[in-house]
């Protein structure tokens, strides 16, 4: 889809907003049921517990990190044009802003998650 | 008046439903809660604590504060529309068969209560430990 049109901002950014709502509402599924766990069965818990903690969990949080960081500031951007229409004339502008915001807080972010994969290689310990 | 382009506007008002209007509105509240709530969240379970130190008496540690069981569940209820509405307004662009679409929303309705009350329940019924 996004490569057979002529995609332009306004396009893009409808169409990430709309695939990471979805992944971060598939991730609330099972979120929340790992989180009755807790009280059901807390070895269950504890075990899938190990999997956010491994590499391959790791990986996926970041990818849900940035998912949930994309959505929460285009979230901001929608909010600004829809309580100030005439920002809509900016809303290139916006987009790229929040990529900006975006970058400065995602990469340390991740940094900080993948820090016990990443970090005996940089040097930089678990 | 600055004229709009109606391929850059944002999903307009919703003109003649109260419903509809109540749930545009309530979208866009709780999606600034959420900015709040879940980014808070997220960065407490993952850049102040790890994964690697948390487990389930850990959580139960955690819920020994009041204060933390309201803001989890205060932030369940918030995610639990919103992602649940956002959900129905892709079904809504994507499938257009009444039977499709009967299925499909009965479907995401009844796994947003069983969430509301799986999640309602671990949080009013995980006991306090000193």
């Amino acid at each position: 889809m996004l490569l057979r049109y002529r995609a332009r901002e306004g396009m893009l950014a409808w169409a990430f907003h709309r695939i990471s709502g979805v992944a971060i509402w598939l991730f609330v599924v099972i979120h929340v049921v790992d989180i009755y766990l807790v009280g059901g069965d807390p070895k269950a818990y504890n075990t899938i517990l190990q999997v956010y903690a491994s590499t391959p969990g790791r990986i996926v949080e970041v990818l849900l990190g940035a998912a949930l960081l994309y959505h929460a500031l285009n979230g901001l951007r929608i909010l600004i044009i829809d309580l100030w229409p005439v920002m809509t004339v900016y809303h290139r502008a916006l987009w790229y802003a929040s990529w900006v915001i975006f970058v400065v807080v995602g990469i340390p972010g991740a940094v900080i998650i993948l820090r016990p994969v990443i970090g005996p290689a940089l040097g930089i310990g678990a | 008046m600055v004229t709009i382009d109606p391929r850059t506007a944002g999903r307009s008002r919703p003109q003649g439903s109260g419903f509809e209007l109540f749930v545009w509105y309530l979208m866009r509240i709780t999606g600034v809660m959420l900015f709040v709530l879940a980014l808070a969240h997220f960065s407490i379970m993952h850049f102040v604590f790890d994964p690697s130190q948390e487990n389930a008496s850990w959580i139960a540690a955690r819920w020994g504060s009041l204060a933390w069981r309201v803001f989890d569940w205060t932030l369940l209820m918030m995610v639990l529309f919103h992602s649940f509405m956002g959900v129905r307004t892709v079904i809504t662009d994507y499938v257009h068969g009444a039977r499709a679409r009967l299925l499909t929303m009965s479907t995401l309705y009844v796994v947003a209560i069983i969430l509301f009350a799986a999640g309602t329940a671990v949080v009013l019924t995980l006991p306090v430990v000193a």
